[in-house]
């Protein structure tokens, strides 16, 4: 039974192929989710490209990569969407992306130069709280205050990993310390996000690592102003999230037609209230009513991969021996 | 053969040696398919590590960190299976002893924590025992310090509550396979409680908790969402957790295989110890009366199993009722997209439990038949599988042929089905063997073999037990995220990779509501499957 399961679904595919070019764009799994871009942007795509836009979701943005090691040349994928600034060093090793050519005006608070990956949006990592809390105005005041926090843990959480290079980036080699000043405010280490924002909602703690635009949700999607993110006066660790082409892709003019489209109005305007990201690109409308107002430059943190990938293991073993007390 | 007179504890000799099927012995049911069946799932889970480990490239080895990992599974997986088996022995007691209105619901009940989504199950238990939960809320009106549930104290409390209730019905079965007549005669003989424990009840725990503690240890073992989240931190780093970073933070496959294979070595060690405590006799035949315990008529024994079954109630109950009241309001306003993945996940359930009766009931007549060894360790092999790993492997060994999203579902009803073996193996095996030792010889006189051995012995005999691992089945199946988040598409999400979509997407009140569909489903099908098997929990 199985071999012709199989077979018909390779008889099926071969005939959609024929008709309708394909573009297979490899992303995470809340992308592809109902209530995230993924079906929205499909539509708006399709409606111009004369193509069938097929997404495939795979975990996190980590996971994502490694489905891409895994499957090397032979894959299917024409686009990767969804790593970030802390992977693509990894992901520009392994030699199977393609240089793009994508032209925008990108609303970054830095300029963006790279010839394999492109931008579609970004956002800080914040700690956020309930509104009429008060929120203390750095890791050191974190540290020194009895307030409760919940992060993610790095080696199995993309924002987990944004808390270790925010630290390092801000802190340097004092990272350690801030460390040690934060092990007795982390009630617990979550694998992920969703636990992590969960048991911040079920009131285990009074704030969890999660990104300044979460309290836009709840404003907007659930017109609750009770969320609020805290603003750390050193500044904030950003994630860039980018997309970029591999290199055996069977359809590269298709590919870069959707990267071009990924900077346009259509696409960026879909990001700010599905994605809960801030495009990478403005919008004609400019951001929806309740988005809280980008930083400054200087306030922008961010590593340049090369340095993040550098110091990833450094950091988690001081984050390990901090919090293994 | 049930009026033949046997020694009360049956332990006797005499009864081991007639039991005992020698090599040659004729069988009523063939062996080979069997040990087809333990082969395959044997190929399935080291097939799919030898898989990933060919993928490696170079790759650490097994360093300090990995050590402190093994270290601290081994110390939580140790006493939680302690924990659980031992709160176990006077909750199945109390419940065997015992009949009162609403039973048979609140057995049913009861095995609800095992088939939560982990994620739901971790908000429930916070619910009731997190810095602000209801204990710690109630604590706090007497002006109390909150509870503090995090640390290595609060691992062994969620892996309690998860494998409490899968120890409580192991160690029920057996209660319930001591022949009533046993305790007629016992009572007869002026057996009084202590005499009835090291005549009937000893014996029969002897047989039942090596095999349950085994497998509670196998499954704590690759406990890691869990045992991350109520452990506090990076001190509760399990062999999982190691796994999962090897896998996506360093992508070193050759040291996601090793930690893999130490995971799968301490599975079998724990197998291997299991099975040499020996398993005695059975308990030899009776005629399916009615349980009536002379012994535990007194008042204080009625207050005891009282407490104990209070007890267990009010702990696996709370958190449930914690899902049931977060879920609530948004079940009827349920997106449509929850629906189709709730429809999909009972495909899978549905699939997942006919491919496990295929493997599990052959198996199992076979180690009843004396393959015990291996039948068994095949059986457990699919607990201590690393879930990421035999996807993984999966997916290393389908992609040449065939694109993942095409044989989603078939996998991971596969892969559900090997996670659930074990469990069904626990209920069914001594069933079995009690079926074989007492039907085996009359049934070889009267030349019934083969399909009508099946057909006329083992189905009636044992149709409460295949009724209870059916049911498990499904409903594990239906609430494990198992491997499909490496396989789906976007039409193939199941009920709990929706669950965790919609966290994903800050819709907490959707996803409770979601988790509570699941929780009804999984309930509902493991009652109609387990109630399908008829007077079992009743005896």
């Amino acid at each position: 039974m199985k071999p012709l399961f199989v077979a018909g679904a390779l008889l099926a595919a071969t005939v959609a192929t024929a008709e309708t070019p394909e573009l297979v764009v490899y992303t995470y799994d809340s992308f592809v989710s109902e209530w995230g871009p993924g079906p929205a942007v499909k539509e708006a795509f399709e409606a111009t490209c004369g193509c069938e836009l097929k997404f495939v979701g795979a975990g996190d943005g980590a996971a994502l990569l490694a489905r891409i090691k895994l499957e090397g040349a032979r894959s299917e994928a024409d686009i990767v969407l969804g790593l970030d600034t802390n992977l693509t060093a990894a992901a520009r090793d392994t030699g199977l992306f393609a240089p793009v050519a994508v032209e925008a005006d990108y609303a970054l608070p830095m300029a963006w130069q790279d010839d394999t990956f492109a931008p579609y949006d970004w956002g800080y990592f914040a700690f956020v709280h309930n509104a009429d809390a008060d929120a203390p105005a750095n890791f050191r005041a974190l540290g020194e205050s009895d307030a409760k926090i919940v992060i993610q843990d790095p080696r199995s959480s993309t924002p987990g990993l944004g808390l270790l290079m925010w630290v390092k980036a801000a802190y340097g080699d004092e990272a350690p310390a801030i460390w040690d000043g934060l092990s007795d405010n982390i009630v617990t280490v979550t694998k992920g996000w969703s636990e992590a924002y969960g048991l911040f909602l079920e009131g285990e703690a009074d704030m969890v690592l999660s990104y300044t635009t979460s309290p836009a949700y709840h404003l907007i999607a659930e017109e609750d102003d009770s969320k609020a993110a805290a603003v750390f006066d050193e500044g904030h660790y950003m994630q860039v999230e980018v997309a970029g082409k591999l290199a055996a892709s069977d359809q590269t003019e298709l590919a870069d037609q959707f990267l071009q489209f990924m900077v346009s109005d259509a696409f960026q305007s879909i990001i700010p209230t599905t994605n809960w990201m801030y495009p990478a690109v403005m919008p004609a409308g400019g951001l929806p009513e309740g988005f809280a107002e980008t930083l400054s430059a200087d306030k922008s943190l961010l590593l340049p991969e090369g340095d993040a990938a550098a110091l990833r293991d450094e950091a988690l073993d001081e984050w390990l021996r901090a919090l293994s007390q | 053969m049930a009026a033949r007179a046997q020694p009360v504890g049956g332990t006797g000799r005499a009864a081991h040696r007639a039991a005992a099927p020698r090599p040659d012995a004729p069988r009523p049911v063939a062996i080979w398919p069997g040990t087809c069946a333990a082969l395959g799932v044997a190929l399935l889970v080291l097939g799919t590590l030898a898989a990933v480990a060919m993928r490696a490239e170079g790759g650490s080895g097994f360093g300090p960190s990995e050590a402190s990992a093994l270290r601290f599974t081994l110390i939580q997986a140790s006493l939680s299976a302690v924990f659980s088996v031992g709160l176990a022995i006077p909750v199945a007691r109390a419940l065997a002893r015992r009949r009162f209105a609403g039973r048979r619901v609140l057995i049913t009940l009861l095995g609800a924590p095992f088939i939560l989504p982990v994620i739901v199950a971790i908000l429930g238990l916070l619910a009731v025992f997190g810095r602000s939960g209801w204990i710690s809320g109630a604590l706090g009106a007497f002006g109390l310090d909150p509870l503090r549930i995090y640390g290595l104290h609060g691992v062994v409390i969620a892996h309690v509550f998860f494998n409490l209730p899968l120890a409580t019905r192991l160690i029920l079965q057996g209660w319930q396979e001591i022949p009533a007549e046993r305790f007629r005669l016992a009572a007869q003989l002026n057996a009084g409680p202590g005499a009835m424990w090291h005549l009937l009840e000893a014996p029969m725990l002897r047989r039942i908790l090596p095999g349950a503690m085994a497998v509670i240890f196998a499954i704590c073992l690759s406990s890691f969402a869990v045992a991350l989240t109520l452990g506090g931190g990076p001190k509760a780093t399990t062999l999982e957790l190691a796994i999962y970073q090897a896998f996506h933070f360093d992508f070193d496959l050759g040291r996601a295989a090793v930690l893999s294979t130490v995971q799968l070595g301490l599975t079998v060690v724990a197998a291997v110890l299991a099975l040499r405590v020996p398993v005695g006799e059975g308990v030899g035949a009776g005629l399916d009366r009615a349980v009536v315990r002379w012994d535990a008529t007194g008042r204080s024994a009625t207050l005891l199993d009282v407490v104990w079954i209070g007890f267990a109630t009010l702990f696996l109950m709370l958190p449930l009722l914690a899902v049931l009241v977060a879920g609530a309001p948004g079940l009827l306003s349920l997106p449509a997209p929850v629906w189709s993945a709730a429809w999909v996940s009972v495909q899978v359930a549905a699939l997942s439990t006919g491919l496990l009766l295929l493997v599990a009931l052959p198996l199992s007549a076979s180690i009843a038949l004396g393959r015990r060894q291996l039948g068994e360790i095949a059986g457990i092999l699919g607990l201590a599988a690393s879930p990421l790993v035999i996807g993984t492997g999966l997916f290393v060994l389908i992609y040449p042929v065939a694109s993942p999203a095409h044989v989603a579902l078939p996998v991971t009803a596969l892969v559900n089905m090997v996670m659930a073996l074990p469990f069904a193996l626990r209920i069914l095996v001594p069933r079995m063997q009690q079926v074989m030792q007492q039907n085996a010889r009359l049934a070889l006189a009267l030349n019934m073999r083969g399909p009508a051995f099946w057909r006329r012995v083992i189905w009636p005999r044992c149709r409460a037990q295949i009724g209870f691992a059916a049911g498990l089945t499904a409903a594990l199946s239906l609430g494990d995220l198992g491997v499909v988040a490496l396989f789906a598409d976007p039409e193939t999400a199941t009920l709990p990779l929706q669950v965790y979509r919609l966290m994903g997407a800050y819709r907490m009140e959707a996803a409770q509501a979601a988790a509570l569909l699941l929780f009804i489903l999984s309930m509902g099908a493991f009652w109609l499957l387990d109630r399908g098997g008829k007077f079992h929990a009743e005896a």
